[in-house]
């Protein structure tokens, strides 16, 4: 099979990087539910942030943010939808 | 954020030799933390060491039959404040694993609530770790991790997992919550390894 490196990626993905994180909707791969990433209970602690499932508790992703550095980890969800403003593939 | 800057000292006073690189002083004790705070009975606490062998638990009543030991300490926060001289309480982990027998060198922390965090397990042993219960002389508040956080003071204190429940023996350093999520697999303050 042939593959490309990750650069082909770079176009699709820098535009669904740009989405609007409080109209995005994750699946929880604890419960299972779809929800808006805003719906998620948010929690701060001294090394970072943590959002979790409303429904199960479960982490859904989490935020490290230092020394001008960030980490993100959408440990805990599956497929996330991105409403691309603007925008009719139909 | 306040206490970032709080008890900074000036360039015009000579920097405290008991402060790694990159911290400064607080003298508040900054309480966040990634979920809900665990609410444990110590009725229903227990304390698990589990090994390549099988293990061994104590109850909370056990727990307290154990050498118990007073701890003074500095702890160094990654994110950049340190606490000289903290008081604790609390079991040290030589008298723990001297009840267990393992061939295995790594160790991850489990606590009520899901977190973990991994240690060599070389750095728990030589009186460097202690599983503690109280801070200040009163009964550690869950906030700050109780009924029992594990202390490993000498590694930032993220490794200091609050609402510690059991340790688990692994032949390789895997990696724990924090650690899979940005911050560094060891994390000593005075190398500054604070991420990847
Ligand atoms: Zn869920």
């Amino acid at each position: 099979m042939q593959h490309f490196d990750g650069n082909l990626l770079a176009g699709p993905l820098a535009e669904v990087f740009a989405f609007d994180p409080t109209t995005a909707r994750a699946r929880c791969n604890g419960c299972g539910a779809v929800a808006e990433l805003a719906t998620a209970l948010v929690y701060r602690s001294g090394a970072g942030s943590v959002a979790r499932c409303r429904g199960c508790g479960a982490v859904l992703l989490s935020l490290v943010e230092g020394d001008g550095r960030r980490f993100v980890n959408f440990t805990g969800t599956g497929a996330i939808e991105i409403t691309t403003a603007g925008r009719d593939d139909a | 954020m306040s206490f970032i800057t709080r008890g900074f000292t000036g360039r015009s006073r000579e920097r405290d030799d008991r402060l790694p690189p990159g911290q400064t002083l607080v003298h508040d004790f900054p309480v966040l933390s990634a979920g809900p705070t665990p609410e444990v009975d110590t009725a229903d606490w227990e304390f698990t060491i589990r090994t390549e062998h099988g293990g061994r638990r104590w109850s909370w009543d056990e727990f307290m039959q154990l050498e118990i030991e007073d701890v003074t300490t500095d702890i160094h926060c990654v994110t950049h404040w340190s606490k000289l001289g903290t008081n604790w309480r609390g079991v040290s982990l030589d008298t723990l694993f001297a009840e267990v027998e393992t061939e295995y060198d790594y160790v991850m922390a489990h606590s009520y609530g899901g977190y973990t965090t991994n240690v060599p397990l070389e750095e728990l042993l030589g009186g460097r770790a202690w599983v503690a219960f109280e801070f200040d002389g009163e009964p550690l508040d869950p906030e700050h991790g109780g009924p029992a956080r594990l202390l490993v003071p000498h590694l930032y204190f993220w490794k200091s997992a609050k609402w510690v429940r059991g340790l688990e023996l692994m032949p390789t350093d895997d990696p724990g919550f924090w650690e899979q999520n940005g911050y560094h697999l060891h994390g000593d303050p005075w190398k500054e390894e604070r991420y990847w």
